[in-house]
């Protein structure tokens, strides 16, 4: 007899997501190249590892508080300013979270319930969904268009807002899609975001991954304070996945809710993460920020350039590390295409319907490879494609 | 062209062809060609090497650094005694330095015995050199920013990840 019976009625609405059917099917692949990761190839800065490693030897594995500590809130604070000119927060308006991944889940419990609708974007990062469905709320897809390189219009932003939307999650510099939010993108949807009142996320953990442009916090709307909530995090601009440290910025009266979920639950980051968290936060760091992200640029001209001329119609994506690449010109679905690369020419990389419906006709590739493994790569989807 | 994004790359990667290049830099490849010949012809860029751990080879090789103290002379400081020293092919790197000697020599050797016999009869001798200190290279760890130690390089990220 199945257990299910006893699982809420909102886990059971929850179904297996089909990247980690290709989490399944590449570990069963002998001798794959895989580009699907999500974080960088690059190790943490010595210098970040080693105030972590220092706060062992001190002895500072005790509690830290709820709220993270004092001098990282003080640091995150004083990085949104440097980095982003972003004025106005204090220590009261963060919340250190393990990984941005808590604070998705935790401003989903905060302000949605059952009746309510949360916009999401669609194709969008695949911890959203879930977080809102865990709730008992509705997501509703914002369907974005490879045409408008996937950022949010004014106009499709009024079609899906309804008297029950509550919560809309952005995510710029996007994941799956590299889209980027410039400041007049955000210029035409913070007057409609203010004007219904609308809970605004944004996860913001690939902000320092803009290229071309100077990369732009929603939060510098100060208009819209009110009801924003950033989401950021130290694992993909430091190479920090491992250590699960993010954040959460928003007024302190959300802030406060939220540690009242929070220090009941995960109760924060490891201590020694917290004090690695201080270095890397600090202007120190900028250096290895920027130096990270040169190299993920090269490699995305690098490999745009090389997708294009093997035949597979590519746009160059504005941010974070993934090229989403266009492969309906071969008459094959996404997950057809990803399965049939992957058996043919153990080459792994995720089908777009992975992260939406809208994500049919779409790869994502990441970039997060050095380029003797990303020309192996290419070279193999090249033969793939001769033989189509 | 952004000529510092250009020397970044080729100082990590020297092989790199210049398609690779020009794809990076969004550029034509007679464009990388030509600011690559230019930087090559300032100076700028003065060689392209291959680090080699000597060590594990089954060749006689023998490394030392000299601390080389020097006078100055009138007019030409340093340099003079710089260039006799320079003009060696066993000396591979040469720094005048800050602190209790003037120079820093870099000597690549077969045997100890062969870079001794250099300071003693090459090094020492020359007008201007005041005094040597030899110090030989026991073994090496890093070089130009290469661990020579094999540390574990195995891609240990899962191999699908959101």
């Amino acid at each position: 007899m199945s257990t299910e019976k006893y699982l809420s009625r909102n886990v059971r609405k929850l179904s297996r997501s089909l990247l980690w059917q290709f989490f399944d099917l590449a570990n069963a692949t002998p001798n794959v190249i895989s580009l699907s990761v999500g974080e960088p190839d690059f190790r943490t800065p010595w210098h970040i590892s080693e105030e972590g490693i220092y706060a062992i030897e001190k002895g500072r594995t005790y509690y830290a508080p709820s709220r993270g500590l004092m001098q990282l809130r003080e640091g995150i604070v004083r990085y949104y300013e440097r980095r982003f000119g972003v004025r106005g927060y204090g220590t009261d308006n963060v919340l250190v979270t393990v990984g941005g991944s808590e604070a998705i889940d935790l401003i989903c419990r905060l302000v949605l319930e059952e009746g309510d609708e949360c916009i999401i974007l669609d194709p969008g990062y695949i911890a959203y969904e879930p977080s809102v469905l865990l709730t008992g709320a509705t997501p509703v897809y914002l369907r974005l268009r490879a045409d408008n390189h996937f950022k949010v219009s004014p106009e499709q932003l009024e079609e899906v807002i309804t008297d029950r939307t509550r919560m809309i999650i952005l995510n710029y510099p996007s994941n799956p899609t590299g889209g980027v939010m410039t400041r007049e993108d955000y210029e035409k949807i913070v007057p409609i975001l203010k004007k219904h009142d609308i809970v605004t996320v944004c996860d913001e953990i690939y902000l320092e991954l803009t290229y071309g442009s100077k990369p732009c916090s929603i939060a510098s709307f100060r208009e819209i304070r009110d009801q924003l909530v950033i989401i950021n995090g130290f694992s993909k601009a430091y190479s920090m996945t491992g250590w699960r440290l993010g954040y959460m910025l928003a007024d302190s009266k959300i802030i406060d809710a939220a540690v009242s979920i929070h220090q009941y639950s995960a109760m924060g980051p490891a201590t020694p993460a917290q004090f690695a968290g201080i270095e890397a936060i600090s202007p120190k760091s900028d250096r290895d920020i920027e130096e990270h992200a040169e190299a993920f640029l090269n490699r995305r001209n690098w490999l745009v350039a090389k997708l294009n001329r093997i035949g597979l119609p590519t746009a160059m994506p504005e941010g974070a590390f993934y090229v989403f690449a266009n492969i309906s010109g071969t008459g094959l679905s996404s997950y057809d295409f990803c399965v049939r690369l992957l058996q043919e020419e153990k080459v792994c990389v995720i089908p777009g319907t992975a992260f939406g419906p809208a994500g049919e006709g779409f790869v994502r590739i990441s970039y997060c490879y050095s380029l003797e493994e990303l020309q192996t790569a290419v070279d193999r989807i090249e033969a793939f494609l001769k033989k189509l | 062209m952004d000529e510092m994004r250009l020397l970044k790359i080729l100082e990590n990667d020297p092989r790199i062809t210049v398609t690779d290049l020009a794809d990076i830099l969004q550029e034509k490849e007679e464009d990388v060609l030509q600011c690559k010949a230019s930087l090559e012809r300032e100076g700028i860029i003065c060689g392209y090497h291959t680090v080699i751990n000597w060590d594990k080879t089954n060749t006689d090789h023998c490394s030392a650094i000299i601390q080389v103290s020097a006078k100055p002379e009138r007019d030409a400081g340093y340099d003079r005694v710089a260039e006799r020293i320079a003009r060696f092919p066993e000396v591979t790197n040469l720094y005048l330095m800050s602190g209790t000697a003037e120079f820093m020599v870099f000597i690549e050797g077969r045997t100890m015995r062969e870079v001794s016999d250099f300071v003693a009869q090459k090094l020492a001798p020359i007008e201007g050199v005041t005094s040597t200190v030899t110090c030989f290279l026991l073994k090496q760890y890093k070089v130009e920013g290469i661990l020579f130690e094999n540390e574990k390089t195995e891609d240990e990220r899962m191999l699908v990840e959101p």
